[in-house]
C-alpha cells in the first residue's frame, strides 16, 4: 500500500456522529468525489435505517446498520473503519472489525483506551496487515480524495490550508490540534499536503512515525515529509535508524515539541499520555539533535520551523523534484440548507417526464414496449426490474385474486355502500377496510408460517404441532369444498405456472408434503389459493436473490396483502360500478334474520 | 497520565485479595495497616483481627511512593537489636516522624502522613529474592533476580535476568521461557518453586492491569510461605473502567514532596471533573510575568517551549512563564469565563519584581471543531470584570487563534479591549501560531 485512501475509498462509520459525517460529505461535494466517502453508519442502538445528510445543496441518505457485520456484508468495498465509539468500546469494536476482515484502515478516535487492550489490539492488527490510526487521533487525510470526519476543521479552513487538493509534502504528527496547524503552514509557506496523518496521543498507537513514512517515501506524490514529534518515547529513533539504513531517502523535515520539559525535574505532565520522557534519548532536545545529526531538516525553534518548511521547499522547487500544482476546480456547499422533510426513492416527476424508478413512464406504458402492470409493480415497489417469468407470475397473482364474486365481507361492504348513494371511492374503501387477517390475510398468513417451519426445518409433523401449540389453525390450508380429488383449478395453474418458469420452489415443495400429512386427516385440507400465491411469492424473492432476512421484512410490511388489495380492488369496482347501473334502493337488513337478545341492563 | 502510583499497602492489600486466584501452592498472610498518626495505630491495635500488632515485633515505614526507606532511615525494625520493635515503640516513631518536616537524599521534601506497619518477619538473606514486571517498548518483561533488597540494585546487569514477553506470546510459551531463565544463583531446591510462583506474579501482574510491578525482597520461607517485604506498583488507571470491582476505591496519591495543588488549580481540575471540555491549570511560578490561555493540548506545549526559547533569548528566564495549562474540546462560555477570571486573578496578585510589564498569551491552534466566537465570549466577559486590575498590572494580551468562526471571534475580542482600554493585538491563521510569543518578548 503506498497510500492510505484514494478518490474511491469509501468508510464505514462506527457511531451516527452526525456533524463529522457531514462535514466528510461536504469536502466530498467539495472536492467533487463521485461517491459520498460513508457508506453506511453503525448505530447499535439506533431503530431508523438511514440518516439523511446534505451532499452541497441537495439531501442523500446513508444506510444505517445495527452491527458492522451487517454494514461491511452490505458495503464490502467499504474498507475503512471510523471507530468513534467511546473508550470503553472502541477496542471491543476494532477487534471485531479485524475478525470480520476486508479493512485496510481503522482509524480510532477514543482517548483512554486500557493500555494491554491496546497493545494486543495494535498487534493483532499489524499481523493482519491492517493500518491502526490512532487511538486517540483526529484522525487522517488524503487531500482531494478522502478526509476523516473533522480532521482540517471547517471546510472553509480546508480550502484555506489547501487541503482540498493533494501537494507534495507528508505530514505525519502525533497531536491532533497542531496536525491543522502545521497544514496551515505548509500551505503558506509550501504547496499543502499529499497525505497526513495524526497518529494519536495514548502511550500505544497503531500506526507509528515509521509505518507512515515508509509509506509515504513509497508514494510518488510525496515529495518530502515533516515529523512533529513529542517528548517522551523512542519512536522518532526508528525514523533515524530508516534513514542511516537507506530505506528512507526524501527529505525530512523533523521538531519534537516538549522542548520545555527540561526546566521542570518532574511533577508537571506537559501534553499527551505518551509525553513523558524516562530518559535523557526521550527527552525534545535529544531526540532533535539525534534527528538533526541524522540528515533530517531540523529548525532552532518551533517557531523557526515556518522558515525551514519554506527552505527545503523552495530547494525542492529549484531542483525540479517539486512542480506548480495546478489549482482544481471546486464545488461550493451552500451556506443556507433546508433539510427536506419527505424522501421519495421510487419516482420522480422533475424532469421532462415523470419516471418510475428511472424509467419513464412513455417506455413501459404501450403494449409495443413489451411492459405490463407486473413490471410497474416490480418498479414502484420493489425498485427493481424483475425478469419476465417474474412479472408474469405478479400478474397472474393479480389476475387471479381480482374477484371472488358478492357474497365475501368486502365484496358485500362495498355493495351495502354502493347502495347508499356512496361514490366509487367511498364504497371501494369500505370494501378494502374489510381486507385482514380474516379476509385475503391468509396469503400474508401463509407465507409467514410455512416459511417459519421451513426456515427451522420442521417436519410436516412438527409443523403441525407447533400450529397446534400456538393455537392458530394453518393459514392456507382447507377449503370450502374443493378436495385433492376435485382440486381447485386456479391452485392448479399457479402450480403449473411456477413449476414451468420459476427456477426452484422450494417452499412450495414443503408445502406440498404438509399438505399431504393434512389431506390425510380430512379430505378438503388442500392448499388453497391463498396459501399457495403467499408460498409461491417466497419462492418467487427467493429465487430473485433476495435475503430470507429482506423477504421477512417483506411479509411483515404487509407486502403479500398489498397484491390482495390490488387485484381485489378490480373486483369491487366492478362491484360498484355494478350496483350504479342496477340503480338499486337504500339497504336494509330483514329483521328476521337477525338474532334479538336484548336484556335490560342491570344496575351497579 | 495512565500511569498512576498506588501506596504499598494499597497493592499488597490486591495481592491478598487475589492470592487464592493466582498464588495457588503459596501462602501469603497479608498482616498490614496503614496509619496516619500513633494513636490511630494503638486504636486499630484494639480490633479484631489485628492482635497481632501487641503480639509480635514491628516494622514501620512511610507508605507514601518514594523509595530508598531504609537509605533515609526511615524504616524502624530495630529497637536494641532487629526485630524488637513494639507496638508503642512504633507509634511512638510515627508521631515523631509526622510531627516535622522531612527532607529525602533525593531533596524531596515534605510532612510524611501515611505510615504502613507490618510484623517483623525473621528471614535469612539467602530467601530474599528480587521480582518486577513491567512494559518496555511493546513488551512486558519480567526481571528476576536470586538477590534482593539492596544488593540487586547495585549489580543490576549481572545479577538481573530479564524475560521478554509479547502481548501475543501464548500462556504456554510464556511459562516456558520463564522457566528456562531462573535465574542459576537460585538454591536447586528453591528453582521450581520460584519458577511456579514467577510466572503466577506474571500473571497477576497482566491480569490486574499493572504497569509496573515490584517485589523487593520477596521472601520465601518455610512451607512455601512468602512475605512481601518491600513493594512498588504503578496501575494503568485507564483500565480503571473495567477493573472497579477487583481494585476495590484504590487511592492515587500524588507523589511525595509535590507541592499540594493550589485553591486555584484545584477549581480548575473540579471544573473539569464536572465538564465535557478539558480544563487543565498548573502554576510554574505565582511571580511570573507571561501568563497564558492556551486552547489545546498541543498548542499549550509549543506555547511553553517557545516562551522558554524567547524569554531566555531576551535576557529573561524560564522563571517568567508563570503557568501552563489548557482549554479545550468546546468548553462553554461561562466555563471559558471561569478559567480566564482564575488566570487573569493569579496574574494581578502580584507586580512584577523588576518592574516590567505583565504578558497575557491567549493562544491557540486552528480549532478542528471549537467555535472560537463562542469561547471568546467568555474571555470578553472576564476582560470586563478584570479590565482595572490588567491595567494596573500594564497587562499587554496577545492574541492568535483560528478555526471555526474564527474572525468573528478576533474582531470581538479586539473591539471589547479597544473599548475598556486594554492593550492588544490581535492575530489569525495567517500569523505563525507561537509568533505572537516572539512579539511580545522582542519588544
Amino acid at each position: 500500500m503506498t497510500q492510505l485512501f484514494t478518490r474511491d475509498t469509501q468508510a464505514i462509520f462506527w457511531n451516527n456522529n452526525t456533524t463529522a459525517i457531514q462535514r466528510m460529505l461536504d469536502y466530498d461535494y467539495t472536492i467533487k468525489r463521485k461517491k459520498p466517502s460513508v457508506a453506511a453508519i453503525v448505530a447499535p442502538t439506533s431503530g431508523s435505517k438511514f440518516e439523511k445528510f446534505f451532499y452541497g445543496p441537495d439531501e442523500i441518505m446513508v444506510p444505517m446498520y445495527k452491527t458492522t457485520a451487517a454494514a461491511k456484508a452490505a458495503h464490502p468495498h467499504a474498507d475503512v473503519l471510523l471507530n468513534f465509539a467511546s473508550f470503553r468500546t472502541a477496542y471491543d469494536v476494532t477487534m471485531e472489525a479485524l475478525n470480520i476482515g476486508g479493512f485496510s484502515s481503522i482509524m480510532i478516535t477514543a482517548e483512554g483506551i486500557p493500555e494491554r487492550l491496546a497493545r494486543g489490539m495494535n498487534e493483532f492488527a499489524r499481523n493482519k496487515n491492517v493500518t491502526v490510526i490512532g487511538p486517540a487521533t483526529v484522525g487522517a487525510i488524503a487531500p482531494g480524495a478522502f478526509k476523516i470526519a473533522n480532521i482540517g476543521g471547517t471546510i472553509e479552513n480546508i480550502v484555506q490550508s489547501k487541503l482540498h487538493r493533494a501537494g507534495s509534502c507528508g505530514l505525519v504528527t502525533r497531536s491532533g490540534g497542531l496536525f491543522n496547524e502545521l497544514s496551515n503552514i505548509i500551505a503558506i509557506n509550501a504547496d499543502g499536503i499529499a497525505e497526513g496523518v495524526a497518529i494519536g496521543g495514548d502511550r500505544f498507537v497503531g500506526s507509528v512515525f515509521i509505518d507512515n513514512l515508509l509509506r509515504m517515501e513509497a508514494n510518488p506524490e510525496v515529495k518530502y515529509m515533516i515529523l512533529l514529534g513529542e517528548v517522551g518515547g523512542t519512536e522518532e529513533y526508528k525514523v533515524i535508524d530508516a534513514i542511516k539504513a537507506g530505506k528512507i531517502k526524501k527529505p525530512i523535515i523533523a521538531w519534537c515539541i516538549g522542548t520545555i520539559a527540561k526546566h521542570f525535574s518532574s511533577g508537571v505532565q506537559f501534553g499527551h499520555a505518551g509525553a513523558s520522557a524516562n530518559a535523557e534519548a526521550e527527552t525534545a532536545a535529544a531526540k532533535n539533535i539525534a534527528m538533526a545529526e541524522a540528515g533530517m531538516f531540523v529548525p532552532e525553534s518551533f517557531n523557526a520551523l515556518p522558515s525551514k518548511i519554506k527552505e527545503v521547499y523552495e530547494k525542492l522547487k529549484a531542483e525540479g523534484v517539486v512542480t506548480e500544482i495546478p489549482e482544481p476546480d471546486m464545488l461550493t456547499c451552500p451556506s443556507v440548507r433546508k433539510s427536506k422533510e419527505f424522501i421519495c426513492t421510487i419516482s420522480d416527476d422533475r424532469g421532462d417526464e415523470a419516471t418510475y424508478a428511472g424509467f419513464p413512464i412513455s417506455s413501459l406504458a404501450t403494449p409495443d414496449t413489451g411492459k405490463g402492470i407486473g413490471d410497474v409493480v416490480s418498479l414502484l415497489w420493489f425498485k427493481k426490474q424483475y425478469p419476465k417469468w417474474a412479472t408474469d407470475f405478479i400478474e397472474t397473482v393479480i389476475k387471479t385474486v381480482a374477484d371472488h364474486g358478492p357474497a365475501v365481507s368486502g365484496a358485500h361492504n362495498a355493495k351495502v355502500t354502493a347502495r347508499a348513494g356512496k361514490s366509487v371511492v367511498e364504497s371501494l374503501v369500505t370494501g378494502l377496510l374489510t381486507i385482514g387477517p380474516r379476509f385475503g390475510g391468509a396469503i400474508d398468513g401463509a407465507a409467514e408460517y410455512f416459511k417459519y417451519a421451513d426456515d427451522n426445518k420442521l417436519t410436516p409433523a412438527e409443523f403441525l404441532n407447533h400450529m397446534k401449540k400456538v393455537g392458530v389453525p394453518i393459514p392456507g390450508i382447507g377449503h370450502r369444498i374443493k378436495s385433492l380429488k376435485n382440486p381447485d383449478l386456479r391452485v392448479e395453474g399457479l402450480k403449473k405456472y411456477a413449476n414451468a418458469h420459476f427456477p426452484s420452489t422450494s417452499l412450495l415443495d414443503y408445502a406440498l408434503t404438509v399438505e399431504q400429512l393434512t389431506t390425510s386427516k380430512k379430505e378438503n385440507l388442500i392448499l388453497n389459493v391463498d396459501g399457495t400465491i403467499g408460498i409461491l411469492m417466497v419462492d418467487m424473492w427467493r429465487a430473485l436473490g433476495y435475503t430470507e432476512e429482506e423477504i421477512n421484512e417483506f411479509i411483515s410490511s404487509g407486502t403479500l396483502n398489498a397484491f390482495f388489495i390490488v387485484g381485489r380492488s378490480i373486483g369491487f369496482i366492478g362491484h360498484v360500478l355494478d350496483e350504479k347501473r342496477l340503480q338499486m334502493p337504500m339497504y336494509r337488513h330483514p329483521m328476521d334474520d337477525i338474532l334479538y337478545d336484548v336484556q335490560e341492563a342491570e344496575k351497579i | 497520565m495512565a500511569q498512576k502510583a498506588i501506596r504499598e499497602y494499597d497493592g499488597k492489600a490486591l495481592f491478598s485479595k487475589q492470592w487464592e486466584n493466582y498464588f495457588s501452592g503459596f501462602h501469603y498472610g497479608f498482616k498490614s495497616v496503614l496509619v496516619s498518626s500513633g494513636a490511630e495505630l494503638l486504636e486499630i491495635a484494639n480490633k479484631h483481627g489485628f492482635e497481632w500488632l501487641k503480639q509480635e515485633a514491628l516494622v514501620a515505614k512511610p507508605d507514601m511512593l518514594f523509595g530508598k526507606r531504609g537509605k533515609n532511615d526511615l524504616v524502624l525494625f530495630r529497637d536494641q537489636k532487629p526485630g524488637d520493635v513494639t507496638l508503642a515503640q512504633a507509634a511512638k516513631w510515627i508521631d515523631e516522624k509526622s510531627a516535622h518536616n522531612t527532607t529525602l537524599l533525593s531533596g524531596q521534601s515534605g510532612i510524611l502522613t501515611h505510615f504502613i506497619v507490618e510484623p517483623f518477619t525473621p528471614h535469612t538473606q539467602e530467601q530474599e529474592y528480587y521480582i518486577s514486571a513491567t512494559t518496555v517498548g511493546e513488551d512486558d518483561v519480567l526481571y528476576m533476580s536470586a538477590e534482593g533488597g539492596m544488593e540487586v540494585e547495585e549489580g543490576w546487569d549481572e545479577k538481573v535476568i530479564e524475560v521478554v514477553i509479547p502481548i501475543s506470546m501464548s500462556d504456554a510459551d510464556m511459562e516456558h521461557a520463564v522457566k528456562a531463565n531462573i535465574p542459576s544463583d537460585i538454591p536447586a531446591a528453591n528453582k521450581q518453586a520460584f519458577a511456579a510462583f514467577a510466572i503466577q506474579f506474571f500473571k497477576f501482574y497482566r491480569d490486574m492491569n499493572f504497569a509496573y510491578l515490584e517485589i523487593n525482597p520477596i521472601v520465601m520461607l518455610e512451607n512455601n510461605n512468602m512475605a512481601i517485604l518491600d513493594l512498588v506498583a504503578r496501575l494503568d488507571d485507564t483500565a480503571g473502567f473495567m477493573m472497579r470491582d477487583t481494585w476495590g476505591e484504590i487511592e492515587y496519591p500524588t507523589a511525595f514532596g509535590m507541592e499540594d495543588q493550589s485553591p486555584e488549580e484545584k477549581a480548575i481540575a473540579d471544573a473539569d471533573s464536572k465538564s465535557g471540555a478539558s480544563l487543565k491549570l498548573t502554576i510554574l511560578n505565582p511571580m511570573g510575568r507571561i501568563w497564558t490561555m492556551v486552547a489545546g493540548g498541543g498548542a499549550s506545549v509549543v506555547y511553553a517551549d517557545t516562551i522558554a526559547d524567547f524569554a531566555e533569548a531576551n535576557g529573561g528566564s524560564i522563571s517568567d512563564l508563570a503557568n501552563y495549562g489548557e482549554y479545550s474540546g468546546g468548553p462553554t462560555t461561562s466555563e471559558t469565563k471561569f478559567y480566564a477570571d482564575t488566570v487573569i486573578d493569579l496574574m494581578t496578585r502580584h507586580k512584577d519584581p523588576h518592574g516590567r510589564d505583565k504578558i497575557l498569551i491567549i493562544g491557540g491552534a486552528i480549532a478542528n471543531f471549537t467555535d472560537v466566537a463562542k469561547t471568546f465570549t467568555g474571555i470578553i466577559q472576564s476582560f470586563e470584570v478584570n479590565a482595572e486590575k490588567m491595567k494596573a498590572h500594564n497587562t499587554k494580551i496577545y492574541v492568535r487563534r483560528g478555526g471555526p468562526n474564527y474572525e468573528k471571534g478576533l474582531k470581538d475580542i479586539k473591539e471589547a479591549a479597544d473599548r475598556l482600554g486594554l492593550y492588544i493585538e490581535v492575530y489569525g491563521p495567517e500569523t505563525h501560531v507561537t509568533d505572537i510569543v516572539r512579539m511580545a518578548l522582542e519588544k
